[in-house]
């Protein structure tokens, strides 16, 4: 069943630019990154569009869709009316390069500030050995294919540029979290997320989990669990106390 | 350790608040482009929250028609003033005539379900607007978050939450209590201990499905195999856990209903209706 829809998609680079109208033929089972391509190829031979696997797997096709942040490559146009405009912006937390496409270095650059994995010494016969149930939390945030749209929505750094300074961001706090809970790991990064990776300003209002294609629980199983461990250590007398006396071992 | 690069930095541009596009962002005057009905949640969030906030404050204040022999509001449990209608609890002190028994042991819940994770986002958003929905723009110029007094305060939520169990403890004795007829004799049963059964099991689901609960039992461990029998509560409590927004209303409205009831028969408006 092949349509045509009317596409508006914003054109331009950091310098100013607007939303373009487009109609553009939709066949059946298309997704959005389809039809964008479609556009490249018939209409638009200049337009930016970063992409790569189309399989929802290299997080490179992040966009907003009708206002929301999606993976143009796992939206699919079933989803809308055939009478639906459908608007496609590039992600708007991020400077743009040119149409579509954004520069997403200030996530590199987060990265590069996380304390990375400290493995406690081998045992004797020289393997780390850990069980699998000790190590079930921290794969969940394995899953993460950076495609950046929890950043990209996370109202912190979206509507305050001025945060991207002393806020990592969603993605990088169950990063944080992930290597805290890892039972190798004999690194303290508690105090560390609180004043340098901003944990503080996040105000779980789930955003970030709303929007992950990968379907990872960053509140509730990672940004949540690390605001508790802070209080163990910041905020908690009794538990601060505990660890003072040796009563409470971190393990 | 290994080295880091420099904190504090990541591609800023010098940030003013909401009011315009930071430079070499897309220029995009909408405050959104969704095209569904994303105001519709915060809505519906301020509305059933007024109305219970209202309607609590109003029998919180009222210090009347709370008690029927054998139930008691739950929003007076436990009664501790010898103004007291009933003699469920050691009458413990004397307070002014015009402040209602509800207002000493309020706090508790109210800063326990003040502090939840889950309400924390469901204010935040509808109350708060920051932000009112996901890629929604939030009206403020600053925001500093949970870094700052008073909302640092947040992270007292544990507190709160061992507070709330002893009221849990106190409102299932008060539908224990309620197995006992209007003499004081055992094996009676209405629809009020229904009621009051039925609260007490809400609040308990919702206090255990707390994420505070869930780091207490479990979640603070690196080592889940050398603590198996904690492991298997963090299960227990991460499967609730995946509930707490449902428990959360769930038991709001269900404390209010247990103390409408209570109302209803304190006022003579209706009968206990009566199964044994």
């Amino acid at each position: 069943m092949t349509y045509d829809a009317t596409f508006r998609v914003w054109r331009g680079d950091a310098g100013g630019g607007d939303l373009q109208t487009f109609t553009v033929e939709v066949n059946e089972g298309e997704v959005v990154l389809d039809v964008i391509h479609r556009l490249q190829s018939t209409q638009a031979g200049d337009l930016a569009v970063r992409w790569n696997c189309k399989a929802g797997k290299c997080g490179s096709c992040s966009a907003e869709i009708n206002g929301r942040p999606r993976l143009m490559c796992m939206t699919r146009m079933s989803t809308f009316g055939e009478a639906e405009t459908v608007t496609v912006t590039p992600l708007r937390t991020f400077p743009v390069v040119r149409d579509l496409v954004t520069d997403v270095s200030y996530n590199y650059e987060k990265a590069a500030q996380i304390p990375a994995f400290t493995p406690r010494p081998r045992e004797a016969d020289g393997s780390h050995r850990m069980q699998q149930v000790d190590v079930e939390r921290s794969q969940e945030f394995r899953k993460c294919i950076e495609c950046f749209l929890c950043q990209d929505t996370c109202h912190v750094i979206r509507d305050h540029e001025e945060n991207k300074a002393v806020f990592a961001g969603p993605r990088f706090l169950i990063r944080l979290a992930e290597l805290d809970m890892h039972p190798l790991d004999v690194v303290d990064r508690r105090h560390e997320a609180q004043d340098e990776f901003g944990l503080g300003y996040c105000n779980i209002t789930k955003c970030c989990s709303e929007v992950c294609p990968e379907g990872i629980h960053l509140t509730d199983n990672g940004i949540i669990p690390l605001k508790e461990r802070v209080v163990d250590r910041r905020y908690d007398p009794l538990t601060w106390l505990g660890s003072k006396i040796r009563r409470r071992p971190r393990d | 350790m290994t080295a880091t690069a420099p904190r504090r930095t990541g591609a800023v541009t010098p940030g003013r608040g909401t009011s315009e596009t930071p430079p070499r962002r897309a220029a995009i005057a909408a405050r959104t482009l969704r095209t569904d009905r994303w105001w519709l949640q915060p809505l519906v969030t301020v509305v059933v929250l007024v109305l219970f906030i209202v309607y609590s404050s109003v029998r919180a204040f009222q210090n009347a028609h709370y008690f029927a022999e054998p139930y008691i509001s739950p929003f007076y449990s436990p009664c501790l003033t010898t103004d007291c209608e009933g003699d469920t609890f050691p009458e413990l002190f004397t307070g002014p005539s015009w402040i209602s028994p509800a207002i000493y042991i309020l706090v508790v819940p109210l800063g326990f379900r003040l502090t939840c994770y889950y309400y924390r986002k469901a204010y935040y958003r509808s109350f708060w607007q920051s932000p009112p929905a996901c890629a929604v723009a939030e009206p403020h110029r600053r925001y500093t978050g949970e870094t700052r007094l008073p909302l640092l305060g947040q992270n007292l939520h544990r507190y709160f939450f061992y507070a709330g169990l002893v009221f849990n403890v106190i409102l299932t004795y008060d539908a224990v209590l309620a197995f006992r007829d209007e003499t004081g004799e055992w094996g009676h049963m209405g629809l009020g201990t229904l009621v009051l059964l039925a609260n007490a099991a809400l609040l308990w689901l919702y206090s255990l499905s707390c994420h505070s609960c869930r780091h207490i039992v479990g979640g603070r461990l690196n080592s889940f195999s050398r603590h198996p029998l904690r492991y298997r509560f963090w299960t227990v409590v991460s499967k609730l856990n995946a509930n707490h927004m449902k428990f959360a209303w769930v038991s709001l409205v269900g404390v209010a209903f247990a103390d409408f009831y209570v109302l209803l028969l304190a006022t003579d408006t209706i009968s206990d209706l009566r199964f044994f």
